[in-house]
């Protein structure tokens, strides 16, 4: 095993032995489970007992000492869902992955779990897969929501999610537009940027739609690799002040039509974003 | 110095005191099962509760783990307390009947019977040797684990511990084991336990080197349907 980065960022105080749960957590980003040789690492490294850890890794749900599936499926049986069906549609679940609660499918695709309460009571009954809520669940659309999910709930959104918009930009230095109507992504023209990293250099192709992580590019980034990011047309390097929120990478600031600025994470994978119409935080 | 009254009687301590060492000095009796000098106070049998305060706002809470306040009534043995600590009693005997310990306590209390089903459980989940390791051992081999119906008590992964050195606390101080090494037929531990002077696990190839919850020789397993 690779010696693990129990700080999760080089930017966060390191080894305080009071954020043992936000160690743990990073843990369970990375592994999907909490692996022994990690734990008794975190142990050797914050200076607590491995009693303590383990207490606290078994205490939480949250956490698992086992390997997970690619896709977490919560069905919940509290006390509302459960009137409304929720047994029915957990058996149903749990017939369509063939494995019972707490189990994992042996391809690894699919953890099953059922959980006492989700809070979203009005929903009912619910089942909650890799984060996304579905309410007023019924025994006949568990195989769709199930193959949805081993597509990615992203890619389908898109078409339908309010919240999705169409932007243009343009650079921050020469203010040329960066839109490319010839490579459509998302079915919108696409935002064309040159990149480099490592020793290449090529062009990147953004999904204009806000809220889409859609990219095309001229070479495969490796996912967590910091990229440059340059305008085509005046070959700066488009580099903001300001640092990601969520993983601490240099942000890429950008013009948006119509006043304003977005930005967005230059690290491949991270969707760290800011969107700025007033241009106020600039 | 504090001033309060315990049973009606004007007493003044020292400040941090808690209300169980308070009476204790004063000569009250209060029972206790998961309190021992020298490990921190935990409140986990309850066996301990006293009355505070008077009236409507009078309340019940474990004087192992109440520091004393100025003014304070307490009542170490009103209906209600009593009541409280029998009920705790009736409990603990029914999750783990075949405890020597527990089984005097109930004794001294006059509960003679209980009316839940007994569960034979192997722990009691006091904490005593959690304490006993970290605190006078040192070494922080065993924890609990898990939550709820499913908290247990043992080593991380259950694997023998690096940190263990075999000092026997843990079991030293175990309210439900200390008559787990001679029976492994429930129904007989309730009576002729002491008469039983070579526990089987002594005949055992060894011994010496085994503990309970490091190394367990099972031969004192109460064997659960």
């Amino acid at each position: 095993m690779n010696p693990v980065d129990i700080d999760g960022d080089s930017e966060k105080p390191a080894k305080k032995s009071d954020s043992l749960i936000a160690i743990l957590e990073n843990i369970q980003a990375k592994f999907g489970y909490l692996p022994e040789d990690t734990l008794r690492e975190v142990a050797a490294e914050t200076g607590r007992s491995l009693v303590d850890i383990y207490g606290v890794a078994t205490f939480y749900r949250a956490f698992s000492l086992k390997p997970r599936g690619r896709h977490l499926v919560s069905a919940c049986l509290g006390t509302a869902c459960h009137v409304r069906g929720g047994p029915v549609i957990a058996k149903e679940i749990g017939n369509q992955l063939g494995i019972k609660p707490g189990q994992t499918t042996s391809d690894k695709e699919f953890t099953f779990e059922t959980v006492n309460c989700l809070g979203a009571c009005a929903l009912g009954p619910v089942a909650v897969v890799d984060g996304h809520y579905f309410p007023n669940m019924s025994t006949s659309i568990v195989k769709q929501v199930l193959e949805k999910s081993k597509l990615g709930f992203e890619a389908i959104e898109v078409e339908t999610d309010q919240r999705v918009f169409p932007v243009e930009v343009s650079c921050s230095r020469c203010n040329h537009s960066l839109m490319d109507p010839g490579h459509l992504i998302d079915g919108h023209p696409s935002i064309r940027i040159t990149i480099s990293f490592g020793s290449v250099h090529g062009w990147l192709a953004l999904s204009s739609l806000y809220g889409s992580y859609n990219v095309s590019s001229e070479y495969e980034i490796p996912p967590d690799t910091i990229v440059n990011f340059f305008c085509p047309h005046c070959h700066a390097e488009l580099l903001g002040a300001s640092r990601c929120g969520e993983c601490g990478a240099p942000m890429v600031p950008m013009i948006v039509r119509g006043g304003g600025i977005v930005q967005i994470c230059s690290r491949r994978g991270c969707k760290g974003h800011m969107l700025d119409l007033d241009g106020e935080n600039v | 110095m504090i001033n309060l009254h315990i049973n009606g009687l004007r007493v003044s301590v020292d400040k941090g005191t808690t209300i169980l060492e308070a009476a204790k000095f004063l000569g009250f009796p209060i029972p206790t099962l998961c309190h021992m000098e020298g490990l921190s106070p935990y409140g986990a049998c309850r066996l301990c509760v006293v009355e505070i305060g008077e009236g409507p706002r009078a309340r019940l809470v474990s004087s192992c783990t109440y520091p004393v306040e100025e003014g304070l009534k307490v009542r170490t043995a009103s209906s209600r307390v009593v009541k409280a600590r029998k009920m705790v009693l009736e409990l603990l005997l029914a999750s783990c009947p075949q405890s020597k310990v527990i089984q005097d306590l109930a004794s001294a209390h006059q509960v003679s019977q209980q009316r839940f089903k007994q569960e034979h459980e192997d722990c009691i989940l006091c904490g005593l040797c959690v304490r006993m390791c970290e605190e006078q051992m040192m070494a922080k081999a065993i924890g609990f684990r898990g939550r709820g119906e499913r908290r247990s008590l043992g080593t991380p992964f259950d694997i023998k511990s690096e940190v263990c050195r075999l000092c026997g606390g843990c079991i030293y101080v175990c309210p439900a084991c200390q008559l787990r090494c001679t029976y492994n037929q429930p129904e007989k531990a309730i009576c002729g336990g002491c008469a039983n002077l070579s526990p089987p696990c002594v005949e055992k190839e060894k011994f010496d080197d085994m503990m309970c919850y490091m190394d367990p020789c099972v031969v004192c397993e109460i064997k659960k349907d």
